[in-house]
């Protein structure tokens, strides 16, 4: 049960965060189309966030709500990958011109939509019946958040020398984030034993290819990543998170219990 | 007297959409069963895309028809299995097509993800609803809602919307 409940928080924290984290292009798009899909994109992840939280809040019973856990919990509560609540830019210097840049934003995209298309469709086999079903749901989502920022990723990739650039910045600053969907983490492995969760090792060799296949296509390079792997998925976050959640639960704590 | 499953039907048979008032919520395949429950009458629906602003609306005009019919029945929200655009009645899609919307393909046969992505997205054909081209593109991915795609014919010129395969 309790395995089940931080499982299922590390899901619904996940698509919270780069829901929110999108949503920040919501009236900044480049053009017009952009600025939609990404809005689109983010009210997915903030169903799949929602329909999450209600089935941690039936688990948990008592006054537990989905807008508690959402608002009402602290950095260190919060069970999202690292790389999910980066800001849009990689560090300030060489290609980062300003604090919103695209190619940041899709290649983000693209590493987490490939890992969850693969996780959601395996994830249709949960004991856990209500998960299976919103794996169900979330699987076609998914697979057209992949189909668009993969096509972006090609697009900036095999595009002008300067798009190429900042899609190879964006890739050198993110990838090695990417380093935390491999970790071990005790209650990701307790998930698995109970079947609720699965294997993430059993996937990696699929997202590799799903990734090698995109940055061929994009005349990318693979960077060699390692160093520090980021345990954001055990509480243990970066700065940004801090600022990313004081403006998405000011106003709910500022006005405990309204209604809108 | 008591309320038969025929009657519920019956007063939700022309309940709209609140996005695309042309089409119903059954023929949309958003209401999926009515069915005599241990506390009487549900009415079954499944919700389409997780973050769909219309679904808080859709399960408050259930609620509100069958009240103003007079009807007294529960409203069950059921995931499983996921609603998907194939649950679309003919009628409904050809509704839309007249509206403007271009209607949804089937859905793809179950494959596997990596298959689904590995391939380059399929050519669909997807007839401008305006003039009946086939000659069209996608402008965008995503469009004024959710579940639709931008498109635009290549002969008349015009944009339109196509409701993505789901």
């Amino acid at each position: 049960m309790s395995a089940a409940i931080d499982y299922l928080l590390h899901l619904a924290d996940n698509a919270l965060v780069l829901g929110q984290r999108n949503a920040e292009w919501c009236g900044h798009g480049p053009i017009l189309e952009e600025d939609i899909a990404l809005a689109n994109v983010s009210l997915d992840l903030i169903g799949q966030a929602r329909l999450l939280y209600q089935l941690v809040a039936a688990l948990k019973g008592g006054n537990t709500t989905e807008d508690r856990l959402a608002y009402f919990r602290d950095t260190h509560e919060f069970r999202n990958y690292t790389l999910l609540e980066l800001p849009h830019h990689g560090p300030l210097s060489g290609y980062a011109h300003a604090s919103l840049d695209y190619a940041t934003t899709i290649v983000r995209n693209f590493l987490y939509s490939a890992l969850m298309a693969l996780l959601w469709e395996a994830l249709q086999k949960s004991a856990n019946a209500d998960l299976a079903a919103i794996a169900a749901k979330s699987l076609k989502e998914v697979s057209y958040h992949l189909r668009y920022s993969r096509d972006w990723l090609v697009r900036l990739g095999d595009g002008t020398d300067e798009s190429h650039a900042r899609a190879q910045a964006a890739l050198d600053h993110l990838l090695p984030y990417t380093q935390e969907f491999w970790a071990a983490c005790p209650a990701e492995a307790a998930a698995v034993a109970a079947g609720v969760a699965v294997d993430l090792q059993t996937l990696r060799a699929d997202w590799d290819g799903i990734v090698d296949a995109a940055l061929a296509e994009a005349t990318l390079r693979r960077p060699e990543i390692g160093g520090y792997v980021p345990e954001g998925k055990t509480g243990v976050h970066s700065e940004h998170l801090g600022f990313l959640l004081a403006e998405m639960q000011s106003l709910a704590r500022a006005h405990p219990n309204g209604n809108w | 007297m008591t309320t038969r499953i025929e009657d519920v039907w019956a007063a939700l048979e022309n309940l709209a959409d609140p996005e695309i008032p042309v089409i119903s919520l059954r023929e949309l395949g958003i209401l999926r069963d009515v069915r005599s429950g241990p506390d009487g009458l549900e009415v079954v629906i499944t919700p389409t895309y997780s973050g769909c602003p219309a679904m808080g609306q859709i399960e408050d005009d259930v609620r509100s028809t069958l009240e103003n019919s007079g009807i007294s029945a529960r409203v069950v929200t059921r995931l499983a299995p996921a609603w998907t655009t194939d649950w679309m009645t003919e009628a409904g899609k050809e509704k839309l097509r007249a509206y403007g919307i271009a209607p949804p393909h089937r859905t793809p046969a179950a494959g596997n993800v990596v298959h689904f992505i590995g391939k380059p997205a399929p050519a669909a054909n997807v007839p401008c609803p305006h003039c009946g081209s086939s000659h069209t593109v996608v402008s965008s991915h995503f469009g004024s809602t959710a579940c639709k795609a931008l498109y635009k014919c290549l002969d008349c010129q015009e944009p339109f919307d196509y409701f993505k395969p789901y």
